[in-house]
């Protein structure tokens, strides 16, 4: 996603303290960054903090990057980790980024079987339905939400999401799998409820 | 979803709609959606799922405030443009 950009940074430079390619490694990742915490902590304020105190620690250990994963790759996982500290100082009973990865056997079957696809466009997309995605994904386990963003919002490869997690590529297709029918069962009871709204005369 | 094949599946589908699904689990969802309704619905509505939160997430960028800021933050406020 940000190869192209990364090749243009130079490493030595960063690492002599250049200024201006601290401002241009900070141009490439910060929307990245940015929306990468505000799906995890649901909140914009919240989410500007974990932006700035990221790139304050990407700067404050750049000697430390030892250019075995990419840059990118470093950046992110500093970035959720920063996020899943806030989430564990709000809510310490619910996040540990060592989370055991759940296996099949405890899948929830789905059970609303509604087909809402047909549903409009614009009630998809209506500020109340962005309303209940954020809630979905607000409810979801912060290991789950983590995998959820990097794979289907972010749009990284099983293989970088476990990178920046540290997790296996297996463990990384079965949080992902969880993430999406958790979210297409929360989905389902609120667009569900929209569509017989719609089928039934008012 | 009570039928025992469903169940069975279910795990699978995630990697079905990504197109990553090894060849012989593919070729037995896609012969039982043939004749099962409800798996179609989930498929469906999962794909659906995603799309909606990917499309949503990319109107929300960071505002030209939120950048300055940062940049200001970082002691970089020579390099607003």
């Amino acid at each position: 996603m940000n190869k192209t950009n990364q090749q243009s940074l130079s490493l030595d430079a960063l690492r002599a303290g250049d200024r201006a390619e601290y401002a241009r490694l900070v141009e490439n990742y910060y929307q990245f960054v940015y929306r990468l915490a505000l799906k995890m902590l649901g909140n914009p304020q919240d989410a500007e903090d974990i932006l700035q105190d990221t790139f304050i620690k990407v700067f404050r250990h750049l000697d430390t990057f030892d250019g075995r994963s990419n840059l990118s790759t470093w950046i992110y996982r500093i970035a959720v980790n920063e996020a899943l500290m806030f989430l564990r100082k709000k809510q310490p009973e619910l996040v540990s980024i060592d989370q055991p990865v759940e296996t099949d056997e405890g899948e929830q079957d789905p059970v609303q079987i509604v087909d809402w696809c047909c549903l409009p466009e614009n009630e998809l997309m209506s500020s109340e339905a962005k309303a209940h995605l954020d809630q979905a994904m607000s409810s979801l386990p912060p290991g789950l939400r983590a995998v959820f963003i990097l794979r289907d919002i972010q749009g990284l490869s099983t293989r970088e999401t476990s990178e920046v997690l540290n997790i296996s590529e297996m463990a990384v297709k079965t949080r992902l799998s969880r993430a999406r029918l958790r979210l297409r069962e929360l989905l389902t009871e609120y667009f569900g409820e929209r569509l017989v709204e719609r089928k039934s005369p008012s | 979803m009570s039928h025992e094949q469903c169940r069975y599946l279910l795990g699978s589908l995630s990697e079905y709609i990504d197109g990553t699904l090894e060849e012989s689990l593919c070729h037995a969802i896609e012969q039982h959606l043939a004749g099962c309704d409800n798996c179609r619905v989930v498929i469906d509505t999962l794909r659906k799922t995603v799309s909606l939160y990917h499309d949503e997430a990319q109107r929300e960028t960071a505002s030209e405030e939120v950048h300055q800021r940062l940049l200001k933050r970082l002691n970089l406020d020579d390099f607003i443009s």
